[in-house]
């Protein structure tokens, strides 16, 4: 089904943000006595180094061990002491914060610090320490001045722009952002106070709000850094070296221009954002700036989601109330959130996500520089997007020239649309698609490192496509097949070396989709495997790698849910209702846009295979509904007609009225018992969840962190909720069983539950997450 | 008469020598170095089976500020006299000349085979076919090894190579929106017809196309390039602004001296004759660090004053067969020799063509970087000099960039430009590589010195090298 699920709003981009590398839990300093500096040529620090040029003290952070920087208890005291021993210092009339790491000024607080918080008061305790010590560098007598390269999130943003001037690289690895939102947290360190001061109140909601990343170019112009520094090539030294060295000297240059008063921090104004301050000025603008964002906030996460609620309140205090009020709030709020069920599960997506960036089958033995993708639809062509722009030469091939223009251009539309956005220069666009060869043949195929086919979806054509490349391809080359439902072994069947066939299963658009699902076959060799993973990793996937068998793992968690969807649909509720509630829940698209997404046809294709393999536990809905919607030319979007009708232009899509004959005549009768809206998202949920605890039983999964980020990331499962697996533990699994035995006396065997769940049900001190 | 022929008998004994120079050129590694006054004993470097080439002359009119007393006229003007000076030096018989290689970097559309008009219009036969080439600021360098190719191939004997540049003027395009318009409305057949296109013009229509010294690729302007190179280098303003009043100070000394003979005088129509370079203008280092950063803003380190000038101006050179030249009783001023280009990142690496080109040049040549006696590079920016010489000075760049065992070197500074560069004589981008090589070929006479070095950057991150030999006195 090359399962098209739209973008899973928020959660698209969980952060870069807060710490990649493990962090090493250094007993912590005691918080009361961190502002009494002891004598620092005794110290030893880890985290916070201090150099002083001539009156400038350069304050280093360098987090040991990791890739980036993060604020945790040992860095913040550490970087306490440093500053408190520069204010002692009356030699120094300046400083400059700077990272050691060209790749990151500080990453985000550190999650395990968080974690590691019993109570609300305990974090609200975290924000405050942070507020105090920002507020003193905020007043600081010395100018102090952020050198940021690299990543600049959440905490590391705060500290930025408590600082009096900021100057950045201008890379694409310097990136400023709040986050904290996609961790259903607020920025907790003052930041929601002084944003909006800085940046002004819109676009202060809007980088609070969404968490999105702002490139430093981007930066400058909204104002949150005053200076940019060009990147460095090479001269005597690495370009990474020199530049961050340069960074350096570029802020040494304003610590001490601001020092004696030759800089000055205040930045000229544009007078459309001179306008927007005096309107904001203004209570009544303020109001209705609230209530906008408020009512936007609420459609579009359905109250699901406390974080973004809450960051208005705070912000809407602070401005109201004056900065004490504001800050008080902040870290109340900051306190609540941490403990929410929301930002643990946005938090345990997140170290999913971390997990799933890992190759745990090691290097592979070949690197792939040269991929073949053998048909040039929207999956071959979009793999082939991915792949391009990561610097793999990529063969695109199609059987016939009017397929293969259409995948030639919609890789170049993939790529134009970035030089529209200027986030790709038309030069670099052209050298991009130089990567890209299109053919109708299998020449050049003896040089592939790897074969991804993504033909029709039938075992068949598969074959023979098999056999053909096999024919052509070198004895290395790897050949993955891009199904999301045929069993790879049985592809693999008709293989000479059983052992380098793979499969790729990837989500459709797969430029906009994260998620990578890889599956082994018990032929499959560790290599192979690698290979494939470190692929998908390069394309910038998420990756969760399980076992074959029919469905895999997304697809066949998918099935008995869309499955219930027919159900729901044929006991006459209608479509739009069936996606006003399935959204309700959390998911980000509605169930029955997501068949006409999907495509009916394929989803026919899909649930009959499942069905054979399955048998009862994926029945409820029809099939013959789908039949008949195929036969009628109903299949969804791409043919303009499913449930809804598709028009270019319309935003408004309406029912297709030619449905109604047709779920009329599959209607059932409902049993108002189970028929409730939350019996309705619960029969379409513990189908789900039920499915997902047994791939796991059965060990096509290989742990519940790669079935929560594979449900979230793939298939759109509420991100609020974590995962099936994560939503059983906090919803419990008893409660889980008792809904399942519930409306398994209604309909029947689809709702056993397994025995995973089960014995999760009758020892509640089991979870899946720990 | 007599003189052809002693020249013409000379000729056969030496070109055996060089024939077995060739053989121990390769073994032989730096030879100690001499003072520079003292005349040469090392070997020269024709080889076997390919015809020598050498410059018999070479002019220039005075390199301009753009916006002065060129202003007023078209780029094969400026060809045109540099062409008319060089027929006066030479008295070479228009008819003898087999080929004209101009190189110009910005085109004026109606002339855009500027070598034509202006061989035309200086009055050369119009039986000689002349073609433009075009290589950013190594244009004229590319249109003189264009000639020695064709010499060096025996399909030609005598050819003129030169360069041209007006800055004063160049074209600025009506959008491309805007020209679709116009160009449609060309084939509009009716009124109405034209009158919808007519409709369809906006505001925005009206903005013009101007032309930037920026890279297509990178849309970097070089001057922005040439000061990330220099903070890449750890080059100070300082140091920038001091190469920069060097440049300036040996310039003067060398335009009062009369040493630079290359210039040849220019009467404007309708205003005075020009024999001066004007941009010549030695400053102290105090005003200097007065100007405010041209291009990276505020704290950036290219200015004004140590980058090299938007320049009007033209040069032009007469390149033969040895043979030919001494069967016309010329007496050559220097052999050109080896010549290579390259390239590299146009991004971070644009300006460091001549780090690239030296040792691949000396190398070609069997010569190490001692062996030279003058050493022409041109100054787009101080930075890029500055940054050029460290980068050739170092190991790590040799290794990592170069794919080298070692560095090369950098030229020492008492060889190196010592009659002024493109900062303080002028920059016309098409006409730059012809100035160097004669410079070289004066200063080796001048100086008694028997190898130059030319060098040059050039946008598209490309570069030049060649040597030239004096020719035996």
């Amino acid at each position: 089904m090359a399962a098209a699920v739209r973008a899973i709003g928020s959660l698209g981009r969980l952060p870069a943000a807060a710490r990649a590398g493990p962090t090493r839990h250094t007993p912590p300093r005691g918080y009361a006595c961190r502002n009494i500096s002891t004598s620092s040529a005794l110290q030893n620090r880890t985290h916070v180094s201090c150099d002083i040029k001539g009156d400038v003290a350069v304050v280093r952070f360098n987090t040991p061990n990791s890739k980036v920087n993060t604020l945790s208890k040992q860095l913040s005291a550490e970087f306490t002491d440093v500053m408190n021993e520069i204010w002692a210092n009356e030699a120094v009339k300046s400083a400059v914060l700077i990272s050691s790491k060209p790749g990151s000024f500080i990453a985000g607080a550190d999650l395990n610090m968080l974690e590691a918080c019993k109570t609300a008061q305990e974090v609200t305790q975290l924000s405050q320490d942070g507020q105090k010590m920002l507020e003193k560098i905020e007043h600081s007598p010395k100018p102090v001045v952020a050198a940021i390269s690299g990543s600049c999130l959440g905490g590391g943003l705060e500290v930025a722009i408590a600082c009096h001037y900021r100057v950045a690289t201008k890379d694409r690895k310097t990136v400023l952002g709040t986050p904290e939102v996609l961790l259903g947290l607020l920025p907790g360190a003052g930041g929601t106070q002084r944003l909006p001061k800085m940046v002004g109140l819109p676009a202060a909601f809007d980088m609070m709000l969404t968490g999105r990343n702002i490139r430093a170019d981007r930066a400058k112009k909204m104002g949150l850094v005053d200076q940019l520094v060009e990147p460095l090539g090479p001269g005597v030294k690495t370009p990474e070296a020199r530049t961050i060295e340069y960074l350096e000297e570029v802020a040494i240059g304003f610590a001490r221009g601001l020092a004696n008063k030759t800089v000055s921090a205040k930045r000229s104004r544009g007078l459309m954002q001179r306008l927007t301050d005096y309107a904001m000025a203004l209570p009544f603008v303020r109001q209705q700036v609230y209530k906008t964002v408020e009512s936007k906030v609420q459609k579009q996460t359905k109250g699901l989601y406390p974080a973004p609620l809450k960051i208005i309140e705070v912000v809407k205090t602070g401005l109201d109330q004056g900065n004490d009020a504001g800050y008080l709030i902040e870290a109340q709020s900051f306190g609540q959130l941490a403990v929410t069920k929301e930002s643990k599960a946005l938090m345990g997506l997140y170290h999913g996500q971390v997990h799933c960036k890992k190759n745990k089958f090691g290097t592979p033995q070949k690197e792939v520089k040269t991929l073949a993708v053998l048909g040039a639809g929207l999956m071959g062509a979009g793999i082939a997007q991915v792949s391009v722009d990561k610097g793999i030469k990529t063969i695109l091939k199609d059987t016939t020239q009017k397929g293969l223009d259409r995948g030639q251009q919609q890789v170049y539309k993939g790529l134009n649309s970035k030089v529209k956005k200027k986030s790709l220069t038309s030069f670099e666009r052209d050298s991009i698609l130089s990567n890209l060869m299109g053919q109708l043949d299998y020449k050049g195929f003896e040089k592939a490192d790897m074969v991804i086919e993504a033909v029709f979806e039938d075992i068949n054509v598969k074959h023979k496509v098999l056999k053909e490349v096999e024919a052509v391809i070198p004895a290395h080359c790897i050949f993955a097949s891009n199904t999301s439902a045929l069993p790879i072994s049985q592809i693999a069947a008709v293989s000479k070396r059983p052992e380098k066939v793979i499969g790729m299963h990837y989500f459709s658009p797969v430029d906009k989709m994260q998620l990578l699902e890889i599956i082994t076959t018990d032929k499959t060799s560790q290599d192979t495997a690698a290979s494939a993973v470190a692929v998908g990793l390069k394309q910038g996937k998420v990756v969760i790698v399980v076992k074959d068998g029919p469905g895999f793992y997304t697809t066949r968690c998918l099935g008995p849910m869309l499955s219930e969807v027919v159900r729901v649909l044929q006991e006459g509720v209608d479509p739009k209702k069936v996606d006003a509630i399935s959204t309700a829940f959390g998911f980000p698209v509605g169930a029955a846009t997501l068949i006409d997404e999907v495509g009916v046809d394929v989803a026919t294709h899909v649930a009959e295979d499942l069905g054979k393999a399955f048998g009862p536990r994926f029945g409820g809905g029809s099939i013959d509904l789908f039949k008949l919607m195929v036969q009628k030319g109903f299949l969804g979007r791409k043919a303009g007609k499913g449930f809804y009708v598709y028009q270019e232009g319309v935003k408004n899509r309406s029912v297709n009225s030619g449905m109604d004959e047709i779920l009329e005549k599959f209607r059932v009768p409902a049993n108002p018992d189970v028929c409730s809206d939350e019996d309705i998202q619960m029969r379409l949920v513990t189908r789900f969840v039920n499915e997902a605890a047994m791939c796991l039983q059965e060990g096509i999964l290989s742990n519940p962190v790669e079935g929560d980020i594979g449900a979230v990331f793939g298939l759109g499962f509420p991100p609020c909720l974590g995962g099936p697996f994560r939503f059983a533990d906090s919803y419990g699994a008893r409660q889980l069983v008792d809904k399942l035995r519930k409306y398994e006396a209604v309909y029947g065997s689809q709702f056993t539950p397994c025995q995973l769940l089960l014995d999760h049900a009758n020892s509640p001190s089991k979870k899946f997450h720990q | 008469m007599s003189s052809m022929l002693s020249s013409a008998l000379r000729n056969l004994p030496v070109s055996s020598a060089w024939a077995a120079g060739a053989f121990t050129r390769s073994l032989s590694c730096s030879s100690p170095f001499q003072a520079a006054a003292q005349p040469k004993t090392k070997k020269t470097l024709g080889k076997t089976g390919v015809k020598n080439v050498v410059v018999v002359e070479g002019v220039r009119i005075p390199f301009l500020q753009s916006g002065t007393t060129y202003a007023d006229l078209m780029p094969h003007d400026l060809a045109r006299a540099a062409l008319q000076g060089l027929l006066t030096r030479t008295s070479v018989p228009r008819d003898v000349v087999d080929y004209i290689v101009y190189g110009t970097v910005i085109q004026e559309v109606k002339t855009s085979n500027v070598a034509r008009e202006a061989a035309l219009g200086a009055g050369f036969s119009d039986k000689t076919p002349a073609h433009t080439v075009t290589m950013a600021c190594i244009s004229s360098n590319q249109a003189m090894t264009t000639g020695v190719g064709m010499i060096a191939a025996g399909q030609c004997d005598v050819v003129v190579a030169g360069g041209v540049e007006l800055m004063s003027d160049v074209p600025i395009r009506h959008s491309r929106k805007m020209r679709k318009t116009m160009l449609t409305l060309n084939r509009a057949k009716t009124l109405g017809q034209k009158l919808s296109l007519i409709s369809k013009i906006r505001p925005d229509y009206f903005a013009p196309e101007l032309p930037a010294v920026a890279e297509f690729s990178t849309s970097e302007t070089m001057g922005h390039s040439a000061d990330r190179l220099a903070a890449a280098f750890g080059i100070s303003r300082l140091e920038q602004d001091e190469y920069a009043l060097r440049s300036h100070s040996l310039a003067k000394k060398a335009q009062d001296e009369g040493l630079l003979q290359d210039v040849v005088p220019f009467k404007v129509p309708g205003k005075d004759t020009v024999t001066k370079d004007n941009g010549i203008r030695p400053s102290s280092l105090e005003q200097m660090g007065k100007l405010k950063p041209a291009f990276v803003k505020p704290y950036g380190t290219v200015t004004a004053a140590n980058s090299s000038f938007l320049t009007d101006g033209a040069s032009a050179m007469l390149i033969m067969s040895e043979e030919k030249a001494l069967a016309m009783g010329y007496k050559p001023k220097a052999y050109l020799r080896d010549f290579v280009y390259v390239s590299q990142d146009p991004k971070d690496q644009l300006l460091l063509g001549p780090t690239y080109a030296t040792p691949k040049v000396l190398e070609k040549a069997g010569l190490t970087l001692s062996d030279i006696d003058v050493f022409e590079f041109h100054e787009a920016f101080a930075g890029q000099i500055l940054a050029n010489l460290k980068a050739m000075d170092s190991d790590w760049f040799a290794q990592n960039y170069m794919g080298r065992k070692a560095k090369v070197g950098a030229p020492p500074l008492d060889k190196f430009n010592t009659w002024g560069g493109s900062l303080s004589l002028g920059h016309p981008f098409g006409a730059t590589g012809c100035r160097l090589v004669i410079t070289a070929a004066h200063r080796l006479k001048k100086e008694g010195g028997q190898y130059g070095l030319v060098a040059a950057c050039a946008a598209g991150g490309q570069g030049h090298a060649m040597i030239v030999e004096l020719y035996p006195q």
